[in-house]
């Protein structure tokens, strides 16, 4: 009687990538606000070679997680709007693969985000950041806080404040991912034993587990009235 | 054309936001294959009984059950039996009619030969063949609201739900929307249809039941002996 699970998420993430090609919503609003933050931070923070290693970890995360914010909220609006969230709670589909299919397409918006970001920085900043390790910690963090982003703007975006209120409810939400991927950044770009910064990616991918199952939990609550 | 089993029972149906009572204590029987039209003033809890019937909603209190599955305890099984055509065109307006009757159909777990067959056979019903790889947020208010139809029928639904349809709809359309329903009631189906334009009516319906501050006001057969009957209490 239930559709599959995999067929649902795969339905739900072709027709979110389908509709992102057409529109260009999300990832071009997402990635001219990263070029324009990028480009503030680097701007405002003439920085030595030095300080620049200090700071741009923390350029990198906080940026892709206020880049983040517009593209989860417009991705759930673009649900509410016409009311296609109501028709995918009509169809004989777990909430679970509603969620996991949403959360997939917001993670590919942001990764393509952040990799766009990555030879940016690199010239902009003067260090090299497409190293591999930089990748992965951007792959876990970015799907960590996609996670509890998704869940968020589901709830948000039902009531009218959503611009105001996905931040407010995030923000603090993300903390631990923003710690966690900053520090392994930072270690690996400054060429920190391995030792150092491998425990904060492994925290990383911890929080990430534990944040997506608590959201699957709680997804189905979510959407209810 | 109703065959005398029943699809949706209802019983002591009542919804509360948070200290407003919207329906109270509705108890009614649909039988398979009728059409009920659903009237009512503005406010008198016609959307809200349509999305406790979709299964979108949850009742305050009382029970639901439609072709014997209890809602909302057994919501899954009854999905695939419900179609829903609300207020908005629950479209995606970059998807093509074709994609977006491609989704849904994947949604509702139909199988690939047997979902293009669906999409080819509505897609005319709808008499948009030719808009087929167009994008929706092209088309007119009849346009959405024909693939709305095809949207919510790809399924072969026991139960088809509408809520409002014809608002918006010029003369054309409208008829061309009479002509869909028919179509879906001689299929054997059941509709519930809402409206407060009494003149928009299908000759096809065959029962009216009213709502009025939420409470059943009217539920009778619609016949030219009691249309002034109806109008008084749909419009109460």
């Amino acid at each position: 009687m239930k559709t599959p699970f995999v067929k649902c998420v795969a339905a739900i993430l072709s027709k979110d990538l389908r509709a992102e090609i057409r529109a260009r919503e999300l990832v071009s609003v997402m990635a001219l606000f990263s070029l324009l933050s990028v480009l503030v931070f680097s701007f405002a923070l003439e920085l030595d070679r030095g300080a620049r290693e200090e700071a741009v970890s923390g350029v990198l995360w906080v940026t892709l997680i206020f880049a983040s914010l517009l593209g989860f909220n417009r991705s759930m609006a673009q649900e509410r709007e016409q009311g296609n969230l109501d028709s995918m709670l009509l169809a004989p589909v777990s909430r679970a693969a509603i969620y996991v299919g949403k959360l997939l397409g917001n993670f590919i918006f942001t990764l393509i985000v952040g990799l766009v970001m990555l030879p940016l920085m690199t010239v902009l900043y003067g260090l090299d950041l497409l190293d591999g390790w930089v990748i992965l910690t951007m792959v876990v963090g970015i799907f960590g806080f996609a996670s509890i982003g998704t869940l968020l703007a589901t709830m948000t975006v039902q009531t009218r404040a959503r611009e105001a209120l996905l931040p407010i409810a995030m923000l603090p939400i993300v903390l631990p991912f923003l710690l966690t991927a900053a520090r392994a950044t930072k270690g690996i770009l400054s060429g920190a034993p391995a030792a150092e910064w491998q425990g904060p990616l492994g925290m990383l991918g911890a929080i990430c587990v534990i944040y997506l199952a608590l959201c699957l939990l709680l997804y189905e609550y979510v959407l209810e009235e | 054309m109703n065959d005398a089993r029943p699809i949706i029972e209802a019983e002591n149906l009542s919804k509360v936001y948070g200290s407003l009572p919207v329906l109270r204590s509705l108890s009614f029987t649909v039988w398979r294959g009728e059409f009920v039209a659903l009237l009512g003033a503005n406010g008198s809890g016609k959307t809200t009984l349509l999305r406790l019937l979709s299964g979108l909603s949850k009742p305050t209190t009382g029970a639901i059950r439609i072709g014997g599955w209890e809602m909302p305890r057994e919501a899954m099984a009854v999905r695939a039996q419900i179609g829903l055509v609300a207020h908005q065109p629950l479209l995606y307006e970059n998807l093509t009619a074709r994609e977006n009757l491609d989704f849904y159909g994947k949604l509702y777990g139909i199988e690939r030969d047997e979902r293009e067959r669906r999409i080819k056979e509505l897609l005319i019903a709808a008499g948009l063949r030719k808009r087929r790889d167009s994008l929706v947020r092209s088309f007119s208010r009849g346009m959405k609201q024909r693939l709305s139809i095809a949207r919510a029928t790809l399924h072969q639904p026991d139960v088809l739900l509408l809520d409002e349809p014809y608002s918006g709809l010029d003369q054309a359309a409208a008829e061309r929307l009479d002509g869909m329903l028919a179509a879906t009631i001689a299929e054997g189906r059941t509709i519930i249809m809402s409206t407060h334009q009494l003149e928009r009516i299908p000759p096809t319906a065959g029962r009216a039941l009213a709502l009025s501050r939420g409470r059943i006001s009217f539920d009778d057969a619609i016949g030219s002996r009691n249309m002034s009957e109806i109008y008084r209490f749909a419009s109460a």
